[in-house]
C-alpha cells in the first residue's frame, strides 16, 4: 500500500464538518413553541383544516395578535399522537382535533377541558346556533360541553339521477335497503365499467365499519345490549352484514376489500359508479367545479329497514387540553374557527363550496351557500338534525355513538372484526366465520365491563 | 479473523486498468450486462416514477390506469414550499440536517476510537465486545418508545432536537463501531510496524498513515449514519411537536383520508431525499471504494 491521499477524501472530511456548523446554526430556525401568544395546534389532515391553516396568518393572528403553530398529521397518526399526548397530559399541544367518539372518553378522564365558562363569557359565539346532536355528542357524561365543532356530516345515499332515470327506476326519497339493492341491480353495468352502487370494504372502524354499523343499527342489530351482552353473532347482525356483503359483491365496485372513502369518491366521480352510501361531506367533493358528475347526482336520506332514519353523525371538532396554560387563547382560536364568521370568510375567500359546514343551522339559511350547495344542503342538514347519537337503533345501547360505540376499546375491536368482514367481501371467508369470531371478541370487552359494573 | 493479514480483494471485479481479471465469453458477459440494467432498471423506475408522478395534477396521479403522458404542473412543489397554504418546511427540513450532520459527528468522534482499540490495538475479548455493541440493536426501538417518552416528558425534552441527536447517536453508534472496524482491519499489520520503526507516534501514525487508508471507509460509515437518521420516523414522530419535527414527519403530514394527495406527496418525497441522494453523488467513489473494501465483505 502507498500512500495515496486524495484531495477528494479532505473535501469530503471537511464537508461533513461545515455541514455539521451551519447545521447546528440552523436549529435556531425552528417556529417558537413557547411564546406567550402563540399556542400550538395538533389537527388532521383533512382539506377543510388546511383551508384554516392557510387563512390563519392573515385573519386570526392578524387581529388577535396569537400566532399559531400547525403540525398537520393523517388521521390514524394524529388520533395516535392526540391519545399519547393527552393521555399524559404532555401540555405540548394547546388544541387538537378530537371527534365525537373521542370527546366523550376524554372528558370522563379529564384530559380535555370544560368550555362551558368560555362559552358564556364570550358574546360572539353563538353556541344556540350549533346543530343539537352536535352538542350533544360533544358534552361529557356530566353535562358539560368539551368540543366545539369545526365541520359535522352524517351519511345518505348519493346517486346518478341521468343513470337512473335512463334505467327508468325512481328513488325514493327516504329508500329501504332493499329498494336499494333492487335499484343496484337494475342499474348495475348501465355503463361499462359503472358498478351499481360503491359501499366501503376497507378494513378499519372508521372505512367499511362505519357505514356497515349504521346498516346493522336499522336491521335491529347491535354490538352490545344495554347490560353489556355482546350480539355480533345475532340473527339481526348477521342478516345486516350477509346482505351488506351480498350486495358489495354482486353490484359494488371492484376491488371493494380496499375501498375506502377515497376510492368511492374516485370511483364516482369517474363515472365507474351509479350510487354510494357514505359521508354527506363528499357530496361537497361531487359537486365542486371541477367534478365531472357536477350537476348529475340526487341525494336521498340514508335507508332503512326497521329504524325511521339510520344517518350516522361525525364532526370533527376543536378541544383543550386539560394541561395546557394557554387555555385562554386556545379558546380565541376555536371561537375564531368554529364561529359563523369563519364560514362567511371561507365562502368569500375560498369559495362557498369548501365551507366548513355541518355544524350551524345558519350555515343552510345562508344564500350564498345555498346557491352553490342547492343540490345537497337540505339533505344533509335533515341527515344531522335526524341523527339521534344516543338512541341509533332499535334498542337501548351502553355508551353513545351511531356508527360506533363510544368506548376506548371499540377502534380496536371493530378493527379487527373488519379484517373478517373485508375477507367476507374479498370471497375468502363467510360471513358466518367473520361474526363467531367477532363475537369471540366482543365477549372478551364486553366482560371487562360486566366486572367493572358488578364490581 | 484472519482478514486482518490476508486481505484478498475478492469483490473487485477488474483491475483499475479496466482489464478483466478472468477472460470470459463475450456472449455471457452481454448476458450478464442485460441482466445488471433489468435488475438496474427495476430499482430505479419507483424512483423515476415518484418524481414523474410528482410533477402531475392530483387528478392525474389519481387516475387508474395511470396516465404517464398527463400535461406537467409543479403545483406539488408549490404546495410543498407552503405557497398558498401558510405551511413552511425549512425548520423540519433544517432539523433533519441538524439532527443528521450532528449525530454523525458524534457518532464518527466515538466510533473511531473504538474501533481502533478492537482492531489495530485490540483490547482483550474485544469478540464479546463486538457482541455487546451488536447486541444493543437487538431490542426493537418500539419496545423502548414508551419508556423514552415518559423520560423526555419527566425531563422537559420532549419536542427538542438535542433528544433526537442523542439517540440517533445511541441508534447509530453501534453499526459504526462494526463498520469502522472492519475497515480499520484492513489495515496491513507491515505498514503500522514500518511506520513505528520510522520513530512514527501514534498521533502521526493515526494522520499520515491509517486516515489514508481508512478514508472510504469514514465516508461509506458517515453516509450511512447520516441516510438513518435523516430517514428515522418513529422516533422523531413520537418525541417531536411544532419545534423540533424533523423532514420525515413533515412529509407524512400530506396524507389525508379526504381527497387526493398523490402528487404533493410524491413531491414532497423527492425533495426530502434530495439531501440523501447530493451526499450520495458526492461520495459516491469513496463510497464503492469503502463498501467494497470493507464491512460488505
Amino acid at each position: 500500500m502507498h500512500r495515496r491521499v486524495r484531495p477528494t477524501s479532505t473535501v469530503a472530511l471537511a464537508t461533513t464538518l461545515a455541514l455539521g456548523l451551519t447545521g447546528c446554526a440552523g436549529w435556531g430556525g425552528g417556529p417558537s413553541g413557547g411564546g406567550p401568544d402563540t399556542i400550538n395546534v395538533l389537527m388532521v389532515n383533512n382539506p377543510q383544516m388546511i383551508d384554516l391553516q392557510r387563512l390563519t396568518k392573515e385573519n386570526f393572528t392578524a387581529d388577535t395578535g396569537i400566532s399559531v403553530n400547525f403540525t398537520v398529521l393523517p388521521e390514524n397518526d394524529v388520533r395516535d399522537k392526540i391519545s399519547q399526548e393527552f393521555s399524559s397530559q404532555a401540555g405540548q399541544y394547546d388544541v387538537a382535533t378530537l371527534s365525537n367518539f373521542e370527546i366523550p372518553i376524554y372528558a370522563r378522564s379529564e384530559w380535555v377541558a370544560p368550555l362551558d365558562e368560555y362559552v358564556e363569557a364570550d358574546s360572539e359565539f353563538d353556541q344556540d346556533d350549533i346543530l343539537g346532536p352536535l352538542t350533544e355528542s360533544l358534552s361529557g357524561d356530566d353535562g358539560k360541553l368539551y368540543g366545539e365543532p369545526f365541520y359535522g356530516e352524517s351519511s345518505f345515499l348519493m346517486y346518478r339521477r341521468d343513470i337512473l332515470e335512463a334505467a327508468g327506476v325512481e328513488m325514493p326519497e327516504d329508500p329501504t335497503w332493499q329498494e336499494v339493492a333492487d335499484i343496484a341491480a337494475q342499474v348495475d353495468g348501465a355503463e361499462p365499467g359503472m358498478a351499481g352502487i360503491c359501499l366501503r370494504g376497507q378494513p378499519g372502524w372508521g372505512q367499511v365499519f362505519a357505514p356497515l354499523t349504521t346498516v346493522v343499527n336499522t336491521f335491529g342489530g347491535t354490538w352490545f345490549t344495554e347490560d353489556w351482552d355482546p350480539q355480533v353473532s345475532s340473527p339481526e347482525f348477521r342478516e345486516a352484514v350477509g346482505f351488506y356483503v351480498d350486495l358489495v359483491r354482486e353490484y359494488g365496485e371492484t376491488g371493494a376489500p380496499q375501498a375506502g372513502f377515497t376510492e368511492c369518491l374516485n370511483n364516482v366521480i369517474q363515472g365507474n359508479a351509479a350510487m354510494w352510501y357514505d359521508a354527506t361531506s363528499a357530496a361537497g367533493s361531487l359537486e365542486a367545479e371541477d367534478s365531472p358528475v357536477r350537476g348529475l347526482m340526487g341525494y336521498a336520506a340514508a335507508p332503512v329497514v326497521e329504524t325511521d332514519s339510520s344517518g350516522w353523525l361525525y364532526a370533527w371538532s376543536w378541544s383543550i387540553q386539560q394541561a395546557s396554560a394557554k387555555k385562554d387563547a386556545a379558546w380565541e382560536f376555536i371561537s375564531w374557527a368554529s364561529g359563523r364568521e369563519y364560514e362567511e370568510l371561507v365562502g368569500e375567500e375560498l369559495g362557498w363550496s369548501k365551507v366548513p359546514a355541518g355544524k350551524r343551522a345558519s350555515t343552510y339559511s345562508n344564500p350564498d351557500y345555498l346557491a352553490e350547495a342547492e343540490a345537497f344542503a337540505a339533505p344533509t342538514l335533515a341527515a344531522i338534525e335526524n341523527a339521534d347519537p344516543n338512541d341509533p337503533g332499535a334498542q337501548p345501547r351502553p355508551a353513545p355513538g351511531i356508527q360506533f360505540i363510544g368506548i376506548p376499546e371499540f377502534p380496536d375491536l371493530a378493527t379487527q372484526v373488519s379484517q373478517d368482514v373485508s375477507s367476507a367481501i374479498a370471497g375468502r371467508m363467510t360471513v358466518e366465520e367473520a361474526l363467531d369470531r367477532g363475537q369471540e371478541l366482543a365477549e372478551d370487552v364486553a366482560e371487562r365491563y360486566r366486572e367493572r359494573e358488578s364490581g | 479473523m484472519s482478514s486482518v493479514t490476508d486481505v484478498a480483494p475478492v469483490a473487485a471485479t477488474r483491475t483499475p486498468e479496466g482489464r478483466p481479471r478472468t477472460p470470459r465469453k463475450p456472449r455471457s458477459g452481454a448476458l450478464l450486462g442485460v441482466a445488471a440494467w433489468l435488475i438496474g432498471i427495476l430499482f430505479v423506475v419507483p424512483v423515476l416514477w415518484m418524481v414523474l408522478t410528482s410533477f402531475h395534477s392530483e387528478e392525474d396521479a389519481a387516475t387508474n390506469p395511470p396516465s404517464i403522458f398527463a400535461p406537467l404542473t409543479t403545483d406539488g412543489y408549490r404546495e410543498f414550499f407552503g405557497v398558498g397554504t401558510g405551511a413552511n418546511p425549512w425548520p423540519s427540513l433544517l432539523n433533519s440536517l441538524t439532527a443528521s450532520v450532528v449525530s454523525t459527528v458524534i457518532v464518527l468522534l466515538l466510533a473511531i476510537p473504538a474501533a481502533y482499540a478492537l482492531s489495530i490495538k485490540p483490547v482483550r475479548k474485544w469478540t464479546d465486545v463486538m457482541f455487546f455493541f451488536l447486541s444493543t440493536r437487538m431490542l426493537p426501538i418500539v419496545a423502548g418508545l414508551l419508556p423514552i417518552y415518559l423520560f423526555a416528558q419527566f425531563s422537559g425534552l420532549l419536542d427538542n432536537i438535542w433528544l433526537l441527536i442523542v439517540l440517533y447517536t445511541a441508534m447509530n453508534l453501534p453499526i459504526a463501531v462494526w463498520m469502522m472496524r472492519s475497515f480499520l482491519a484492513e489495515v496491513p499489520v507491515e505498514i503500522l510496524e514500518a511506520a513505528s520503526v520510522d520513530g512514527a507516534g501514534l498521533l502521526l501514525t493515526l494522520r499520515r498513515v491509517v486516515a489514508p487508508i481508512v478514508l472510504p471507509g469514514i465516508a461509506a460509515t458517515s453516509l450511512i449514519c447520516f441516510i438513518f437518521s435523516w430517514n428515522e420516523l418513529l422516533l422523531a414522530r413520537t418525541l417531536t411537536g411544532t419545534v423540533a419535527q424533523t423532514a420525515p414527519v413533515y412529509l407524512t403530514g400530506f396524507v389525508t383520508s379526504q381527497g387526493l394527495f398523490l402528487a404533493q406527496v410524491c413531491a414532497a418525497a423527492f425533495v426530502v431525499s434530495l439531501p440523501v441522494l447530493v451526499a450520495g453523488f458526492a461520495a459516491q467513489d469513496k463510497l464503492v471504494q469503502g463498501l467494497s473494501l470493507g464491512a460488505v465483505k
